[in-house]
């Protein structure tokens, strides 16, 4: 699978980690040069500088030959703009866009983008351990 | 009408003054507490300060009941996100989006945001104005973006001077609807002939833009 993942975090280097080590091509943007630091050192992918809300920055990154877009920037919104330029200008078919407000994260559900929000799901999580 | 503003920033804070003096019901929302203080100093209390991307702060100030929401921060996902959320959570009739990067415009269109200004394109196109040198400067561009109006000067070495209207050939959907020459503005004829250095207004569509300068100038 060609996978472009925007957003070099714990979430993104780790995730593109995973698909690396699983055969698949990764391309990760981030503003941030420093960012991938968090990639190990084994990863064969791609990094590469650059905002993922612009439409240049993800054909350079190859958005339109890849399977699947995932969008895990700190920004919400950043995350839910570049998600629907993926879905609606390049057609990726598999988009998938955290979001951490909850709210925010219902109506884009709504709207048909996938969505995760690590809030809820935390909470979630959390809670059962909480009360067993 | 009951206007909210998104962003407290230099055009949201005039945007407000002036929406106000018009009489209507304006609500700014700034996630700045200084800048919310200096507006309400200036312009009363009008503001609320909390996010106006969040679902939650739309719904305390009343947004279900708005007749319009205008994004106007400097980042273009906020402001796609703000009438985004205004527009399906809370069905109000009209958002209005400031885009900060030309390229973003067709996009917001596309998700359904019902106007979009784009400051960076309106700034570049005064400045063009404003230098003389330049040959093709944009007048307007009519509603929709598919076709606009432009004023070509004719230089005096161009091929078209001492031509007649009707023997140029110009590009497609493009006519010359106005020439300003030494005897001043009229309004061409197929006979008109074609002075150097007289100011040409042309209705024509950007994708043949250059081709239309080139027809024009070289």
């Amino acid at each position: 699978m060609n996978v472009v993942i925007m957003g070099c975090g714990r979430v993104g280097a780790q995730l593109a980690a995973l698909l690396d080590e699983e055969g698949h091509k990764v391309t990760i943007l981030d503003i941030e040069p420093y960012s991938f630091r968090r990639l190990p050192s084994s990863f064969n992918g791609t990094p590469l500088v650059g905002d993922g809300t612009d439409e240049d920055y993800l054909k350079r990154a190859g958005i339109e030959e890849a399977d699947a877009f995932v969008a895990v920037t700190q920004g919400d919104n950043r995350n839910v703009m570049a998600a629907q330029i993926a879905k609606h200008s390049f057609n990726v078919p598999k988009v998938v866009c955290r979001i951490y407000d909850p709210l925010r994260e219902e109506l884009y559900h709504t709207l048909g983008l996938e969505t995760i929000s690590p809030t809820t799901i935390g909470a979630k999580l959390l809670r059962d351990v909480v009360v067993g | 009408m009951y206007i909210i503003v998104v962003g407290g920033g230099k055009i949201g804070f005039y945007l407000t003054g002036a929406l106000l003096s018009e009489g209507h019901e304006v609500l700014v929302l700034e996630k700045d507490p200084a800048r919310c203080g200096a507006i309400c100093e200036e312009l009363g209390s009008v503001v609320v300060r909390g996010d106006g991307c969040e679902a939650r702060t739309l719904g305390d100030v009343g947004t279900e009941r708005a007749d319009m929401l205008i994004a106007v921060t400097d980042e273009d996902e906020d402001n796609l996100v703000a009438c985004q959320v205004a527009k399906h959570m809370f069905k109000v009739p009209r958002t209005i989006a400031r885009i900060n990067n030309p390229k973003n415009e067709a996009l917001f269109k596309k998700l359904g945001i019902d106007v979009t200004v784009s400051s960076t394109s309106l700034i570049l196109e005064h400045i063009e104005e404003e230098v003389p040198t330049h040959p093709l400067v944009h007048l307007i561009t009519l509603k929709g973006g598919a076709l606009e109006m432009v004023e070509v000067r004719i230089p005096p070495n161009s091929p078209v001077v001492g031509r007649r209207v009707r023997e140029i050939a110009l590009p497609p959907d493009s006519l010359i609807c106005l020439m300003i020459g030494k005897g001043g503005a009229q309004v061409p004829t197929g006979d008109t002939i074609l002075e150097a250095e007289a100011q040409v207004i042309v209705v024509t569509r950007p994708e043949v833009e250059e081709a239309l300068r080139a027809a024009l100038t070289e």
